[in-house]
């Protein structure tokens, strides 16, 4: 199973977080300053595995944000650094070429769009078309939800 | 009170601040605000005031007053509150806390909600971060879930599953129903997520195993149709369809194939066709192409779909993508012990790798080289690997240096080239190699008796140049220290000798206490270097000078040897040259590698004696039969030349055992046997701990002009005495006193009787073979009282 998913930017700063297992406050902590510091440091041309304690640490950038996944021994590694593409993909046909401001700003709906794809350490829907579409459903809920409180604005 | 900014205004006013102190203080009003808002209760702010503290959270800052806010969040009747609370909780809460049960009832109610997004929510919130005890709760929705004909909760519901199932085993059992039709599902994510139920299951119970192993054909078919359907839109990547789902089917294939020929036949086919079938021009194929290759040396495989897995894994090396060399070359190092035969074929593919620019790829090179090197490719491999261990990187010289060492030891054609390799480790990488190294160099050193000439007179040369890397100083003072007589007699047959002074040796030791790059040790194995030299070289009082300096030297260490050495020069001077004598050849007691030791194979060497190669002798048996009728055969014991484990010794440690048993009276040496030109003296001492066993070492010297070759000393004793002969130093005595032949007795006598002894010599001299006996008779009363 994957443990966790981090996204940061060239300079350290965390972008999103997912643990797949539970850990103390002080863990993530220790593991992001960890996983900054390793991933930075690599030269640009190495391959894109890293061994850290009994895990394999996956890892790819794409423009300013590093994409760090962290996977059990056993696991497949190229599969992981397909795992990784296909969540940019889908990140870029929801928000539409993508870019880091578009995370920055829209975090709540990266997540979203990570828990239609992944749940539990597993990929959970090996199809772009469904992960999107469960995505627009729920985004539809949500304007529902709104346009109830406008009309209650509008009324009082 | 103002209604709270929303969450992108306050990420856009953060991003301006300057400073961390600035962003301190931003977030730091807001969390105020946002706490009085809280304490307000206020419904309709809620979920934004979460979401800005979950930016904050993301930010590195403390959020844990929002936990209970997100439970509210998650018991609102808004979608919007729902999403937000679930991804709140997920965030802030864990099972550590207590609050999290709160949930419990929230998610129960949830999972049953006539909206299958808001079920979806409750069963990811579980199925990420549910407790032993929320699982135990709520495993009954799930478990309904499970059958539902929905595909979209299915999905979710089965991997919900497996996360109970890893946090509550015990709750397996109750799934097993719900897995009997999700393989007929056409939904892949269905498809998916259930292949990942039941590996789960069949990994953590070997009943369900054996209950799934009916599912083969079911899952052959499934990959098939994914290999052999046209183009999909909705899975494709790259020209392969749904390369997940192939991938966990072939793991869960290896799970059920493991240890089962039935099974693993029934797959042989279908891997061979996704072998050879899958498009390896980007990542995905290859991805799919390892998953197969780990399957297939996983199962029961025949034996050309192994070698067909070994050759993708070949191929792999030559690919232009770093990650696929490292994911073959990690592969080919866990199969290298089943199928070596089938890797030695890439060797030179994998010597290759030594010199790609990745770290992690020449560390994987590395590995698998050493598990590549056997008797046939050590000289080729070593070519590669020392000129590895020039270039690499600090990290890597250590392993790559005691590696070097093991593989010489056990492959190592000839004893010139052992040492050669020593001596290139040494100087280039000397102060990477590990600790135990340098007693290991030294025993090994001691027992290549006709290199000792040629080992000291290079490790000097070594000295010369650099005095900087401290085992290469350590064991070259070893050796100087011991062998420094053949270093300024100028003989050397395997290189040209060089022109040495005693002075100039003892300059260099001298140099080696006063620098500054020398360690503490290194100066211990100087001195002793310099004491042992005032048995082999004429100029004592030059020595007797240093060591009486350091006498008095700040170092506890030196000032110790230094005293005892004094003490050695002014009370017992006529023990030095018994204690400071040639070692003996050290047998290796134990070492931390393979103990198996050298094989000499290949190259044919004047021969030494080794002692791991000495047979349970038969030739002297019969030759004692010589000693048996002249000795009128009844009260004579006929000696078996064996080895016995002798002390490792460490260079100081031999002397300082010796000293101690100064305490004993010394037994003065003898003549044995001196007759046409071969004098025989014996030395003793007694063996501590036990008295009754007396240690002779026979020294044999050859005063003719030609040497004496096949040099074999043999001793017969009466019964009442057991006598056991350890190989000699070698077997060729120098012409005119050149050198001598050591050989050590351990006589034991526990009857204190009167030693005696029959000795039978052979040896050849001038092409013409020689053979006497004689008896020895005239041993000094205290070895044997």
């Amino acid at each position: 199973m994957m443990r966790f998913l981090l996204l940061f930017s060239r300079q350290g700063k965390l972008r999103l977080q997912k643990w797949f297992t539970p850990m103390s406050e002080r863990e993530k902590k220790k593991i992001i300053r960890d996983m900054t510091t390793m991933v930075l440091a690599r030269q640009p041309r190495s391959c894109n595995f890293l061994h850290w304690k009994d895990l394999k640490i996956i890892y790819k950038r794409y423009a300013s944000l590093y994409f760090c996944l962290a996977i059990e021994n056993q696991e497949n590694e190229l599969i992981a650094l397909e795992v990784i593409h296909r969540y940019v993909e889908l990140l870029d046909k929801y928000f539409g070429n993508v870019c880091e401001l578009d995370i920055i700003f829209n975090f709540e709906k990266a997540y979203f769009i990570l828990d239609e794809f992944l749940m539990g350490g597993e990929i959970q829907e090996t199809s772009k078309q469904m992960v999107n579409r469960s995505m627009e459903a729920s985004d539809m809920l949500q304007e529902d939800d709104i346009s109830e409180w406008y009309e209650v604005e509008l009324f009082g | 009170m103002p209604a709270p900014i929303r969450l992108r205004e306050l990420i856009r006013t953060i991003r301006t601040a300057r400073t961390q102190a600035e962003e301190r203080e931003m977030i730091q009003k807001e969390c105020a605000a946002i706490r009085s808002s809280f304490r307000e209760e206020d419904n309709t702010y809620r979920c934004r005031n979460v979401a800005k503290l979950l930016y904050m959270h993301m930010l590195g800052y403390p959020a844990h007053f929002g936990q209970l806010e997100c439970l509210k969040l998650i018991a609102s009747q808004k979608f919007t509150d729902k999403r937000i609370g679930y991804l709140g909780a997920m965030l802030l809460l864990d099972e550590r806390q207590d609050v999290h049960l709160l949930m419990t009832n929230c998610i129960k109610n949830d999972l049953n909600h006539s909206t299958q997004y808001v079920q979806g929510l409750a069963l990811c919130t579980l199925g990420c971060m549910g407790s032993s005890e929320m699982c135990r709760d709520l495993a009954g929705e799930v478990e309904k879930l499970l059958k539902t004909s929905n595909s979209y909760l299915r999905k979710k519901a089965a991997l919900c599953a497996v996360h109970v199932i890893r946090k509550v085993p015990e709750l397996m059992e109750m799934f097993l129903p719900a897995t009997k039709n999700l393989l007929s599902e056409k939904n892949h994510g269905v498809l998916h997520t259930s292949v990942v139920l039941l590996t789960e299951m069949c990994e953590r119970s070997p009943d369900m195993l054996a209950h799934f192993r009916k599912l083969v054909p079911q899952l052959v078919r499934i990959l098939k149709n994914l290999i052999m359907s046209g183009y999909s839109p909705e899975h494709d990547v790259s020209g392969i369809s749904d390369p997940f789902l192939q991938v966990r089917i072939l793991r869960l294939l290896r799970i059920l194939g493991k240890s089962d020929d039935d099974s693993s036949e029934a797959m042989n086919d279908i891997l061979a066709q996704v072998a050879t079938n899958t498009e390896t021009s980007k990542n995905v194929g290859n991805a799919i192409l390892y998953e197969t290759v780990l399957t297939i040396m996983d199962i029961k495989s025949e034996s050309g779909l192994r070698v067909l897995a070994i050759n993708i894994l070949g191929r792999f090396l030559l690919n232009n993508d770093k990650n696929i060399r490292y994911v073959a070359l990690t592969s080919l190092l866990k199969t290298v012990q089943t199928d070596h035969n089938a890797v030695q074929r890439h060797r030179s593919t994998i010597v290759d790798c030594l010199k790609d620019l990745d770290v992690s790829i020449k560390r994987r090179a590395m590995e698998l080289s050493f598990a590549l090197v056997n008797g046939n490719n050590i000289r080729g491999m070593m070519k590669e690997l020392l000129y590895f261990l020039d270039s690499c990187d600090p990290e890597f010289k250590a392993d790559c240096a005691s590696g070097v060492f093991l593989a010489a030891e056990k492959y190592a054609p000839s004893k010139r080239w052992h040492i050669d390799t020593i001596m290139r480790v040494l100087t280039t990488a000397g102060s990477y190699v590990r600790d135990d190294s340098v007693p290991n160099l030294i025993q090994l050193i001691t027992n290549s008796v006709e290199m000792h000439a040629y080992t000291v007179q290079r490790l000097y040369k070594a000295l010369l140049d650099d005095i900087s890397q401290q085992p290469l100083v350590q064991v070259a003072s070893w050796c100087i220290g011991e062998y420094g007589d053949l270093l300024v007699s100028g003989q050397c047959e395997e290189e040209e000798p060089i022109q040495v002074s005693e002075d100039e040796v003892l300059d260099v030791l001298e140099g080696l206490l006063v620098s500054n790059l020398s360690a503490p040790v290194t100066r211990g194995y100087s001195l002793t270097a310099i004491m042992k030299l005032s048995t082999r070289f004429s100029s004592v009082n030059r020595i007797k000078k240093v060591v009486s300096i350091y006498g008095s030297s700040i170092d506890v260490e030196l000032q110790q040897r230094a005293v005892e050495y004094n003490a050695l020069f002014k009370k017992y001077d006529h023990m030095r040259p018994a204690l400071l004598e040639r070692m003996p050849i050290m047998e290796k007691s134990a070492s931390n590698g393979p103990t198996e030791i050298v094989q000499t194979n290949g190259e044919t060497e004047p021969s030494v004696v080794e002692p791991k190669h000495l047979p349970p002798v038969t030739q002297p048996v019969n030759q004692a039969n010589d000693l048996l009728d002249l000795l009128g055969g009844n009260d004579v014991v006929p000696v078996i030349q064996t080895t016995m484990p002798t002390k490792p010794a460490s260079a100081g440690g031999e002397l300082l055992d010796l000293l101690g048993d100064l305490s004993l009276s010394a037994i003065p040496p003898m003549t044995a046997y001196n007759k046409n030109g071969l004098k025989i003296d014996f030395t003793f001492e007694r063996a501590n701990p036990n008295p009754n066993i007396a240690v002779i070492t026979i020294h044999a010297s050859n005063s003719t002009e030609a040497d004496m070759t096949d040099f074999v000393f043999q001793a017969a004793v009466p019964k009442t005495f057991q006598l056991q002969l350890l190989s000699p130093s070698s077997n060729v005595v120098p012409a005119l006193n050149q050198g001598t032949v050591t050989q050590v007795i351990r006589v034991l006598n526990p009857q204190k009787q009167q030693l005696r002894m029959r000795i039978k010599l052979t040896y050849t001299l001038k092409g013409s073979p020689v053979q006497d006996l004689a008896e020895v008779n005239n041993f000094p009363p205290q070895s044997w009282q």
